[in-house]
């Protein structure tokens, strides 16, 4: 059985506690939604995300599969066509590559291809991110990789407040929904003790939080920091430490991959005229091009200086912890990006 | 059991609509495509694979299913199509990308479905199996009547998706049919040089499957051996493989020559369709005059349905929008 770290005795959770809550009480709402996946049963899910759902829902409705990604989510897929409302457990995001035809040829692509026929209702809950030394395979964050086919909705919420709203907004959803949270912020105290940050007081009650809603943790006029997931909580260091400087940082938080909250985004940089974005995805063709394409087409104009963006080098994810710590987009690199944005254009 | 007088005029009947269909769809294909070849040109553009010579594996089969079961098929749909009962102008007018087809214009041939009749497509070799099994876990879940059956090619049982499905058809029991047409060939390697074991039924074994070859193209056999696997299915005994020994007459698609099949292979291929029309004439099961009427009826309707596809409206582009989430 996993452990879940932090808080036990108040309503202040880890974000796989948060989750799990609302997996269960949309559970118990919809006879036909079940859990699919490896180590659910048994374990509760490697990063925690299933502790308890056997013993309350039995092991025909959380299923332990094979080891065979491509299989098991092709069966929920035609499971979901047939008006079921699987929940499938992929620990690792990097595991996608086992299975990518079935998501992204089938899943993400059915209601369309039917002309709204078949309904696809399925969401996935998934881990991603690196700084545990855990190398090329099991590190990566890969929006991009998924954010770039249509059909597919993705959130990433940064605390347990979000993580629990996301959630139930990705199972009410009928569509393919992605729940990712990094891995760093599950709350599993064999990743390291959660940011506190991530941990957050959750209602009782089932609420649901709007895709493509992005959320502003910090009011800033100089600069905008995105973030996402865990590089929100990067950001908020940041910010601290600009502030010590006299500078007044924003800190966006995008909570949706897909749909991107662009009004949003560009709402707060046109108020600071600065942007950095801060992403542990690769750096090329991902969110941080995203967040910036908004600006150069909506109103490059609004810029004060040129967009910053803080990712990943495009490099597999090295092992070795000085060489993996040099790429992670980490409070430094993001100090150093907003420092440069305060030096304007050089004309 | 042996398929009865009715079944057998039902299976013949299905066969001949499915063959009139291909043929007034190859006559189509080729227009605005000459005196150059180009497959983007002409009102059936795209790839076109045609099921010339498989029409038994579907008849064959979907002649046991009702309102409950679901039906999976390939990149070659047409027979398997036809012969579940898919609307067939909405069909034809969605091989024309027009607004009247199943998806709107949205999906095409290799993307054909009819929620009414729980039939859905995947163009992607063996990607059909798991979707397939998920609607039958959906009814074992649920308790509902019915099971599924997938189509694949033979090609389809080198996929991984083929063996990580079939793992858990046989894991959990499940309602379920893979029905692998084999036509020798895919695209242009055939089985003997892709495929490790004669008869891809014998991996059944590796799965706790029943597993079923039936030789000859033959409708009625295939129908007798369906009939057992849909049982087996229908009772909570598990799935099985039947694999289906058909021909495919033409190439992999419309332009594929067939040059690299042997010439001897080629000229050996029977085709069922007229064969079985004999049979039937010789059993005294159809007269000539009730064969006759029959033709003439699904000939009908197979030239209503072109004419439905091509007279339609074709979309408005901006559509192209549209319905990507529900």
């Amino acid at each position: 059985m996993a452990h879940d770290h932090g808080n036990d005795t108040g309503r202040t959770f880890t974000m796989a506690r948060a989750g799990r809550e609302a997996v269960i009480s949309e559970m118990r709402k919809h006879p036909n939604m079940f859990l699919i996946g490896e180590d659910i049963a048994k374990l509760g899910g490697v990063f925690g995300t299933a502790i308890g759902m056997a013993a309350e829902f039995g092991t025909a409705r959380v299923i332990d599969t094979p080891i065979s990604e491509t299989g098991f989510i092709g069966i929920a897929t035609g499971a979901a066509m047939a008006g079921m409302r699987p929940v499938i457990e992929i620990a690792f995001v990097d595991f996608i590559g086992v299975c990518f035809n079935a998501i992204f040829n089938f899943a993400a692509k059915t209601h369309y291809m039917s002309g709204g026929q078949f309904k696809t209702p399925m969401t996935f809950m998934i881990g991603y991110g690196g700084g545990y030394c855990d190398a090329a395979q099991h590190s990566q964050t890969l929006f991009a990789t998924l954010g770039h086919v249509p059909g597919i909705k993705i959130v990433t919420p940064a605390d347990a407040y979000d993580a629990k709203g996301l959630m139930h907004s990705c199972l009410q959803d009928d569509n393919v929904t992605i729940w990712m949270v990094h891995k760093r912020l599950w709350g599993l105290g064999w990743l390291g003790f959660p940011l506190p940050a991530a941990l957050s007081e959750v209602p009782e009650h089932d609420y649901t939080i709007p895709f493509g809603q992005s959320r502003i943790w910090r009011e800033g006029k100089d600069v905008t920091i995105v973030g996402l997931g865990l590089t929100v909580h990067n950001a908020l260091t940041a910010a601290d430490q600009l502030a010590a400087e006299g500078i007044s940082a924003e800190v966006l938080d995008l909570r949706s991959v897909v749909p991107m909250d662009r009004d949003g985004v560009f709402r707060s940089v046109a108020k600071t005229g600065r942007l950095v974005v801060a992403d542990e995805d690769y750096m090329s063709f991902g969110v941080t091009a995203e967040v910036l394409a908004v600006v150069a087409e909506r109103d490059p104009s609004v810029l004060k200086a040129p967009a910053v963006r803080v990712a990943y080098p495009d490099v597999p994810v090295p092992f070795s912890r000085p060489m993996e710590e040099f790429c992670l987009p980490n409070v430094e690199r993001i100090l150093t990006a907003v420092r440069a944005t305060m030096q304007g254009f050089k004309r | 059991m042996k398929p009865n007088a009715k079944q057998r005029i039902w299976m013949y009947e299905a066969m001949y609509r499915s063959r009139r269909l291909d043929d007034a769809v190859l006559i189509a294909y080729s227009e605005g495509k000459t005196p150059v070849f180009n497959m983007g040109k002409g009102p059936l553009p795209g790839e076109m694979h045609q099921s010339f010579g498989q029409e038994p594996c579907a008849v064959g089969v979907c002649a046991h299913l009702g309102a409950d079961d679901a039906v999976g098929a390939g990149h070659r749909p047409h027979h398997v199509a036809v012969a579940r009962g898919v609307n067939l102008n909405r069909m034809a007018a969605e091989l024309f990308g027009k607004v009247t087809g199943l998806s709107g214009g949205r999906g095409g041939h290799m993307h054909l479905y009819d929620k009414d009749v729980n039939f859905f497509c995947s163009g992607i070799i063996a990607e059909g199996m798991g979707p397939g099994a998920g609607m039958a876990l959906a009814r074992k879940m649920t308790g509902k009547p019915g099971i599924a059956v997938a189509f694949v090619g033979d090609g389809a049982a080198n996929q991984g998706a083929f063996h990580e499905v079939l793992n858990m058809v046989g894991l959990w029991k499940l309602p379920f049919i893979c029905v692998i047409e084999d036509n020798k060939y895919g695209v242009s390697v055939s089985k003997k040089d892709s495929t490790a074991v004669a008869r891809n039924s014998d991996r059944a074994s590796a799965y706790a499957l029943a597993g079923e070859y039936v030789a000859g193209n033959d409708p009625d056999l295939i129908f007798e051996a369906a009939g057992r696997a849909v049982e087996r299915a229908r009772h909570g005994e598990g799935g099985t493989i039947l694999e289906l020994e058909t021909e495919r007459l033409h190439g992999h698609f419309i332009g594929d020559s067939g040059a690299y099949r042997p010439e001897e292979e080629r000229k050996a291929m029977i085709d069922p369709i007229p064969m079985y029309r004999a049979r039937l004439l010789a059993a005294g099961v159809l007269s000539a005059g009730e064969m006759t009427a029959l033709e003439a009826k699904v000939q009908h309707e197979v030239d209503e349905a072109m004419a439905f596809g091509r007279s339609s409206a074709y979309p408005q582009p901006t559509e192209a929008l549209e319905k990507l989430f529900a």
